[in-house]
């Protein structure tokens, strides 16, 4: 008998849940509010199926109302990946170990 | 076009660049390449969703259209976004993605075929229960992350707000939905869904207001974990590996994090999310123990025991952030160090109202990472420091938490700024802070309390040194 897809990717998802696990109990404390920033970046990874949306409609009219939904959340989407994302690396940039001494 | 085994393959490397960009961030020095792989692995994940539909007519180029629009408004955020605003703006991002999650599962409903999902009204049924759980995951997390948004923000009052009742009724909405979901999927009626959609608004609604203004690391985090969730969920109704590896991940992490911040208050899980603390201990406080005699002093005399100390230990709280004394707080270390003397600061773990908030904020302020410490690295250094220079930190510095069995923080970890040789306290009043208690700290022989605003003060002991 076949195993059905449902099974692979359950698979996934729970193997997925001991990694972040592990990945995350190792991030440094100090880095607690950049790791939601970027975290808040990859789980905007659902544009994916907002563009599948926004696709949706046929040549004839772009817009219909289910397409309507995916251009939303196209944007919305795109606010979480450029806003997550830059202000991580903006964070990042400003840890900084100690100077040498300038006097 | 490509072959979907093709996607698929290209959809597991992004979820793989994101477990690296989760990675990256074990220490600061490989966190920016890090994001780099994030970076990366949101890029190839569109261009694939874009080469696997092939589509590239008039709707292709309004995808970009909104792309551009999203992205340029979310990169002038990102730039223009104050560092003490970071709570917010976090809570805000988490209430897109929930949003996200649900127009995305309401676009599935709508147009199942567009989705390889079946026919509207003939929806696959494992497709359905999938989309129905994102899209009540994503409503709760958007409606939640919007009350703790305006909480955050100071619109919206951060006391809890509480009513008889109460629990039963946000028990009866969360079986409701879970009824709802299943009666969705045996009937595809979309009425069903709509109603499903908003039950969830409201009960995510419901489940913030009562949690006070202190309580948003838990929130926050536990917001974090849930667009996670949602997004797993539209995972497996899209049948994507990115989605569901990154679904896992952020639900993962959101969910670790808030273990972190209710550990950092010796409270359950429960105990955060049922809410309403705080709220019925004005009573005790307010009698008896108001009256007690405290040194306090001005910044002449905070410089004088500074200078004459050999090592200082800054404890930073969200006072600092409020009052955005962060960069004073750095000029006078500055001072302090060209004297010779060991500066180091110390962060509670829910020290701030996000995880990590104060060392971001300390990071803005140009102070080396090397100089920060956490709770327990640096809790036995205290009995060995002559000055604790406490800055709009409170309850996390209660040694009544260590002596008290029956104070409200009893058991929660707390910095030993006590065993100090003194203790600088810089608050504007003798109120008590967010749990409803007095610090025993304030009435000790070895404390000296500097009212003011915690900015306006640093920058004077800094004239002063």
């Amino acid at each position: 008998m076949e195993i059905d897809p449902l099974i692979f990717r359950l698979s996934i998802f729970i193997l997925s849940i001991f990694v972040g696990y592990y990945v995350v109990w190792s991030v440094t404390p100090s880095l607690h509010t950049p790791l939601m920033s970027v975290t808040n970046a990859i789980s905007s990874v659902i544009i994916v199926g907002a563009i599948i949306a926004g696709l949706s409609g046929n040549s004839d009219s772009v817009f219909n109302t289910s397409s309507i939904f995916g251009f939303l959340a196209i944007a919305l989407a795109a606010i979480n990946i450029f806003g997550g994302f830059l202000v991580t690396q903006r964070m990042l940039a400003m840890y900084k170990k100690k100077k040498k001494d300038k006097q | 076009m490509i072959s979907s085994n093709l996607s698929a393959i290209f959809y597991l490397v992004s979820g793989v660049l994101f477990i690296l960009a989760l990675r990256g961030l074990s220490s600061p020095e490989t966190s920016r390449q890090g994001n780099l792989f994030g970076i990366l692995g949101m890029i190839i994940a569109i261009t694939v969703t874009f080469l696997s539909t092939g589509n590239f007519s008039t709707g292709f180029i309004f995808v970009l259209l909104f792309i551009l629009a999203g992205g340029s408004i979310g990169a002038f955020i990102a730039y223009r976004i104050p560092m003490t605003a970071m709570p917010e703006l976090v809570a805000g991002f988490h209430s897109l993605v929930g949003l996200a999650a649900v127009f995305v599962a309401i676009s599935a409903f709508l147009n199942p075929e567009a989705f390889n999902l079946g026919t509207p009204g003939n929806i696959k049924l494992g497709s359905l229960i999938e989309m129905s759980i994102g899209a009540a995951v994503g409503a709760i997390t958007f409606s939640g992350s919007i009350i703790a948004f305006l909480k955050l923000q100071g619109i919206m009052s951060g006391s809890p707000i509480t009513f008889k009742g109460q629990h039963p009724l946000n028990a009866i909405i969360l079986i409701s939905i879970i009824v709802l979901i299943y009666l969705l999927c045996s009937t595809q009626s979309s009425n069903l869904f709509w109603l499903l959609l908003g039950v969830s608004f409201l009960i995510g609604f419901l489940l913030i207001i009562p949690i006070g203004g202190a309580d948003m690391p838990v929130v926050i985090s536990m917001l974090n974990s849930y667009s996670g969730w949602a997004a797993a969920g539209i995972g497996f109704t899209l049948e994507n590996t990115a989605l569901i590896i990154t679904g896992a991940l952020v639900g993962s992490s959101g969910a670790i994090l808030s273990y972190i911040m209710c550990k950092g208050m010796n409270r359950s899980f429960f105990n955060v999310i049922l809410g309403g603390f705080g709220a019925t201990e004005d009573t005790k406080s307010s009698s008896a123990k108001e009256q007690r005699p405290v040194k306090s002093g001005n910044a002449d005399d905070a410089a004088f025991l500074m200078k004459n100390a050999s090592s200082v230990i800054i404890v930073p709280g969200y006072g600092m952030a409020v009052a955005q004394a962060q960069h004073a707080l750095r000029e006078m270390v500055d001072t302090l160090k060209k004297n010779d003397i060991k500066v180091s600061y110390a962060i509670h773990p829910v020290a701030g109202r996000m995880p990590g908030h104060m060392n971001v904020l300390l990071a803005e302020a140009n102070v080396p990472y090397d100089e920060v410490f956490e709770l327990e690295e640096i809790n036995n250094d205290f009995a060995n420091a002559d000055v604790a220079f406490v800055i709009g930190a409170n309850d996390v510095t209660n040694p009544v938490a260590k002596t008290d069995p029956q104070s409200p923080i009893y058991g929660m970890p707390v910095l030993d700024v006590e065993k100090c040789k003194s203790v600088l306290f810089v608050k504007r009043s003798l109120s008590p802070g967010y749990a409803g208690i007095d610090n025993d700290l304030f009435y000790k022989e070895n404390t000296l309390m500097l009212f003011a605003d915690a900015k306006k003060m640093t920058e004077d002991i800094t004239k002063n040194l």
